[in-house]
């Protein structure tokens, strides 16, 4: 089912992971996507994951939500995988017609995955608990500063948490659709790709219509309560930094140095 | 009488395994028998519409069976799709659903998708645009030009072009005026009377199920918790009122009546039959 989608769904929870602030959270995402990226061996790898699995631990998000998530990329892990094991110069160890695996092929491969399924369950860690209205919240005060060389900062926060907003809605609507076209006999599961294609009309045709209608209908409610744009706007609720903030920044950065540390020992 | 569908045990879970958790229908028991005229009324988010979605096998029961005619729908997970076309399912709101150029073609789907002969699918289309009060101008218009009640009696129209055994509706009137509720439910109610079909409507206006049906189920918390006819039903006006419903206006005025110490049923629920007490008891007394 459609539903079982969790790309960018927010888990709600009161832990030390949720009350972060979204700007700090963003900023560790950040730290810890290039910590991943300074690490280049096992120890190392070893330090992040530890990292990973405290992050989970503490924000108690089920790890079978993160492992569900990781479902969508596994066609690019296994990919990616593939290329590097196959075509990684080195030490030849089998060969095979024209494919080769060499010793440094396998430890790239490894290292390779390792590091995207790390990347994509650190990010959905950040999505899971903090709230699409957070995030974008955050990001718009993040890059604030931007709006000095006339970059539409708050325009395309707006954009972002409405499109993260409607994403649970038009998956909805689709499943609502699809259910009532299959209640009329609609197939969807076999025949060739042209008439899967086609099939998705009653669908797609439907669900265009409603989206289009909700931008309006979202578009006057906008209007009635006076939006005007980002211009003298002020919020409601002020983002602050608290003492837990720079702490677990401080441990991230920490781990970062650790890391770097290693890489310098060639570890 | 025979029973069409029979609901064993039903439970239905969403979302297991994540904190979303919940049981949205909880071992349901019910039948619905041939040619029965059924309303399942509850209040929001008491199953009623994760119910009907296994009673065609759009949703496939988490434990539990439901029956169609003698055979578990479930039994050869194949042919669901003949499943869908015996019980037509008209989702709540389905105006939304329409996509196609033409109110014709629309109507068409279903037929089409059953695989039948273009004359077939013709006269299926017509007479199921003039049961739902459908003129045939309207036939080559774009369903994107009609006024709301049309497009949603086209939307219902492209079910009943199946000629499913059993026809069941999520809450056909929701949202129209109170002319296009009344026209729509005759248009229902005399597609019951002509061609024998079993119907279910589901509803949340008591008036509406009072008006029309022959048979009340009440769904309170993922269970069934009534059933009977609709005097058995609104007779039992409390309990109705402790699951979050109530009772027809006729029968709350009744209610009062007999509170004030005036001799009648106060489970009457219909005008004429409120009349027809009034008037017995005026007769009574002079």
């Amino acid at each position: 089912m459609l539903k079982d989608i969790t790309l960018g769904q927010y888990f709600p929870g009161d832990s030390l992971a949720h009350r972060l602030d979204p700007r700090t959270k963003l900023i560790l995402t950040v730290i810890y996507i290039v910590t991943l990226f300074c690490a280049k061996s096992f120890v190392s790898y070893g330090v992040v994951a530890a990292l990973l699995v405290t992050g989970v631990k503490i924000s108690g998000v089920a790890p079978k939500a993160l492992v569900k998530g990781l479902k969508p990329i596994l066609f690019i892990v296994c990919f990616t995988a593939a290329l590097n094991l196959l075509y990684t110069p080195g030490d030849v160890l089998v060969s095979l017609w024209i494919f080769k695996i060499t010793t440094q092929g396998i430890f790239t491969a490894f290292f390779m995955v390792l590091r995207i399924t790390m990347l994509i369950m650190g990010t959905f860690l950040l999505t899971y608990t903090t709230s699409p209205i957070a995030l974008t919240d955050g990001l718009e005060t993040l890059l604030g500063p931007l709006k000095k060389i006339r970059v539409p900062v708050h325009e395309l926060a707006m954009i972002m948490s409405i499109a993260l907003r409607f994403i649970p809605t038009l998956i909805e609507e689709t499943d609502k659709i699809m259910s009532a076209q299959k209640a009329r006999g609609a197939d969807f599961e076999s025949g060739n790709i042209f008439q899967r294609a086609k099939a998705l009309v009653p669908i797609l045709v439907p669900l265009f219509i409603s989206a289009f209608r909700r931008a309006d209908e979202l578009a006057v409610a906008m209007e009635c309560r006076c939006y005007h744009g980002g211009e003298g706007r002020t919020k409601l609720h002020v983002l602050r930094y608290q003492a837990r903030d720079y702490l677990v920044l401080l441990a991230y950065l920490a781990v970062l140095a650790i890391v770097l540390i290693l890489a310098r020992f060639g570890l | 009488m025979k029973a069409i569908i029979r609901v064993e045990n039903l439970i239905h879970t969403y979302g297991a395994g994540t904190p979303f958790c919940r049981n949205a229908v909880n071992g349901v028991n019910m039948e619905i028998y041939e040619g029965e005229f059924l309303g399942v009324i509850g209040h929001t988010g008491s199953g009623k519409s994760t119910l009907i979605q296994h009673l065609n096998g759009l949703l496939k029961p988490t434990s539990g069976a439901v029956y169609l005619g003698d055979r578990d729908i479930w039994a050869e997970p194949k042919k669901i799709r003949e499943v869908r076309f015996r019980v037509g399912l008209v989702f709540q709101y389905p105006e939304y659903q329409l996509f196609e150029e033409t109110v014709y073609k629309d109507i068409a789907f279903g037929p089409k998708n059953m695989g039948l002969e273009t004359a077939e699918i013709d006269r299926r289309v017509r007479t199921s645009a003039a049961f739902v009060g459908l003129g045939e101008d309207m036939l080559e218009k774009s369903p994107f030009d009609l006024s709301g009640g049309q497009k949603r009696r086209v939307a219902i129209a492209g079910v009943i072009a199946m000629e499913p055994e059993v026809l069941i509706l999520d809450e056909p009137s929701a949202g129209l005026d109170p002319a296009g509720r009344k026209g729509l439910l005759e248009n229902i109610q005399a597609y019951h009377r002509e061609k024998g079909t079993t119907v279910v409507m589901v509803s949340h206006s008591m008036d509406e199920v009072a008006e029309n049906v022959d048979r009340i189920v009440v769904l309170a918390n993922a269970g069934v918790v009534m059933s009977g006819t609709p005097h058995e039903v609104f007779s039992r006006a409390q309990e109705l009122m402790d699951v979050g419903l109530n009772v027809p206006q006729v029968t709350q005025v009744a209610m009062e009546l007999v509170r004030r110490g005036v001799d009648i049923d106060p489970a009457v629920y219909t005008v004429p039959d409120l009349r027809r007490a009034l008037a017995a008891l005026k007769g009574g007394r002079t």
